[in-house]
């Protein structure tokens, strides 16, 4: 274990120093002037040039590259072109912990419902129970978050007046409730259908058949030994359910008028505010790649056959 | 499953048919998998011929009907009802809805169909077939390249690729304007088309090369294959007379799952902005406008609804085909 741990810890930063070169990259080879942005259209060519040489612009690439990443490791993104002096980390920390907020309650909603809804119907199998759920887990999963979330706006703010319809105060708001629901119903769908399948595959074992032999109630089978084992495989799966939340999040922050962080990343690629849109891209990679990491150590830790091959 | 009698012609013919196409007859007798099949056909043909089906010219604004329901010519003949009706309404400037998310299907339809054929089925099916086979240095810079495209949440690197192309790609569609006897391409919005593609594609290809890679390296395996190297066949043959065919199930169903997940991708990036630009209809707009304020949903819901309905099918058909496709092509897992 400890050299599986190792081997995937070993490559980690290796692949976050192509990514960021990456990034840096297809940020610098585009075309738009983060100066021509900050300055308008009339602008005085001395003025630019200072501009430029303020921000370090005119430097060889790589050493703005190696620059930057010497700041980032040590936990300094840079200022932000646009709202000059002000550190990115200040700009984007606060944005990021809200929309973390609102994907931990948007998750939590998938995982209290998805889970024991797939765990239910896989023991359904050959009722209609078991096809009808699924059908209709697919048929809310297809609907577009543009729609979902305007008509759950309409329906329970307009309408019936049981939440406040926008803006944002904070995480324990029932302000959150409806950009939540309207994020997790997604991810109930697809957890569900991941849930039934993981489970199908444990109750076909034959360590089940011997737990039911020796005696212990359907109950307990359930207990202690399909809905663990059940478990293993959808922890790969919550990691990644990750980066859907961040695709539905762009629109629901939009929609909701949440001053989160996909407006602000949108709007940062837009006006050329390199160094915010660096920061972001890399800090949710490192999410991303780091959050895949501990999903296979958890698998390979619950499997050990993973570790082998 | 009902138990069906097979006489001996039937078991026969049965047998001489591969594995692929009796998976396919098995398909066609599932209600759900034709009826996905049908609505498909219906919803694909409809954006792909739009130029003449449409009633309507989608530009064309007709100010006697701003912001109406649905209206049905029903008295003056079929030809009427087709180019006089407005199936599903009208937006602010008079124009035809149901005009309007045909043409935007057919950004769609165009879009996700490009990305698949060349993200997912070729550069995918290729790399994965090259690092399966080949193994070693090949193998390792291919898939240590995926995991590096891999390691951005997909939609982020399509959103930064797709927002920060565009510039560059118009300028490369302008100089293919002045250097050959193609115009008005800049006009025609191929530009769009090879901006969103590009995004689709970063992302497309490297489940699909994963996928092919690891049926790669189970099936190289088998006696078939050596065999078949045993008796001098060459590296061509071997992998697209031997190899490509029996990998060919589980490409088959991870194409009908991410054409699903491709619309929706291109849906997000057009309701961001980044995706068709106007005056070409695209349905992440049509939804962008119908639904971002209240007041239009109340008052005029066709407006997103139209839009809504269009996405929402083709996303739902290409899930439960796939799912059909995973259960007749692979009846293990079922």
């Amino acid at each position: 274990m400890a050299g599986y741990i190792a081997r995937r810890l070993l490559f980690l930063p290796i692949i976050l120093f192509f990514v960021s070169l990456m990034t840096f990259t297809i940020f610098r080879i585009v075309p738009g002037d983060p100066v021509v942005v900050m300055l308008g259209p009339k602008y005085r060519p001395e003025v630019a040039e200072r501009l430029r040489e303020e921000l370090g612009l005119k430097r060889p690439f790589l050493v703005q590259y190696g620059d930057y990443m010497w700041g980032f490791v040590r936990g300094d993104f840079g200022e932000s072109f646009i709202k000059r002096g002000v550190p990115v980390r200040d700009l984007i920390l606060p944005k990021m912990w809200l929309s973390a907020r609102l994907a931990a309650a948007a998750m939590a909603i998938s995982i209290v419902i998805g889970l024991p809804l797939g765990f239910f119907i896989a023991h359904k199998q050959g009722s209609w129970i078991d096809p009808a759920i699924v059908s209709a887990t697919l048929v809310i999963m297809a609907i577009p978050i543009m729609v979902t979330l305007p008509v759950l706006l309409l329906t329970f703010c307009t309408k019936l007046h049981w939440v406040p319809c926008s803006g944002w105060t904070g995480g324990f708001d029932s302000r959150i409730l409806i950009p939540a629901v309207g994020l997790g119903v997604i991810g109930v769908a697809a957890l569900a259908r991941l849930m039934r399948a993981s489970t199908l595959d444990v109750l076909g074992q034959d360590f089940i058949r011997t737990a039911h032999a020796k005696g212990l109630s359907p109950v307990q089978v359930d207990r202690r030994h399909v809905f663990k084992n059940a478990m293993i495989p959808i922890v790969t799966i919550l990691a990644f359910s990750l980066a859907g939340l961040i695709g539905g999040s762009f629109i629901v922050e939009r929609i909701m008028g949440i001053p989160g962080i996909g407006g602000f990343f949108l709007d940062s690629i837009f006006q050329r505010d390199f160094p915010v849109t660096m920061a972001i891209t890399l800090i949710g990679a490192i999410f991303f790649v780091v959050a895949n990491l501990l999903a296979d150590l958890t698998y390979a830790y619950f499997d050990p056959r993973i570790r082998y091959s | 499953m009902a138990v069906r009698e097979l006489n001996a012609v039937d078991v026969q013919a049965h047998r001489r048919r591969g594995h692929f196409t009796r998976a396919m007859y098995r398909l066609l007798r599932k209600k759900i998998a034709v009826a996905c099949i049908i609505a498909l056909l219906i919803v694909y043909s409809g954006g792909v011929f739009a130029a003449w089906v449409a009633p309507h010219d989608y530009q064309f604004q007709d100010y006697n009907v701003i912001n109406k329901g649905p209206i049905f010519v029903t008295d003056s003949g079929l030809k009427a009802f087709w180019t006089e009706s407005h199936f599903a309404g009208t937006d602010r400037f008079g124009r035809d809805m149901f005009t309007r998310v045909l043409w935007g299907i057919q950004n769609t339809v165009i879009l996700t169909i490009v990305a698949m054929l060349t993200g997912g089925l070729f550069i995918g099916v290729t790399l994965g077939l090259l690092s399966g086979y080949a193994g070693g240095k090949v193998d390792a810079v291919i898939m240590r390249t995926g995991e590096i495209f891999g390691s951005f949440p997909d939609i982020l690197l399509a959103i930064i690729l797709a927002a920060t192309l565009r510039p560059r790609i118009v300028q490369w569609v302008r100089w293919v304007e002045d250097h050959t006897f193609l115009d008005d391409l800049v006009k025609s919005g191929v530009a769009d088309y090879v901006v969103i593609s590009l995004a689709l594609v970063s992302f497309g290809w490297i489940g699909m090369a994963r996928l092919v890679r690891g049926q790669i390296l189970v099936l190289k395996e088998t006696q078939y294959v050596e065999s078949a190297r045993a008796i001098g066949a060459s590296t061509p043959r071997i992998l697209f007379r031997h190899l490509l065919p029996n990998a060919i199930s589980p490409v088959v169903v991870s194409v009908s799952m991410g054409m699903g997940s491709m619309v929706g991708v291109e849906i997000i990036l057009s309701w961001l902005g980044i995706g068709i630009q106007p005056p070409r209809p695209s349905l992440g707009l049509m939804l962008f406008e119908g639904g971002v304020n209240l007041s239009i949903l109340r008052n005029w819901p066709w407006l997103l609804l139209a839009p809504g309905i269009a996405s929402w099918l083709m996303v739902l058909s290409w899930n439960l085909l796939g799912d059909a496709l995973n259960d007749v092509l692979n009846p293990r897992t079922r």
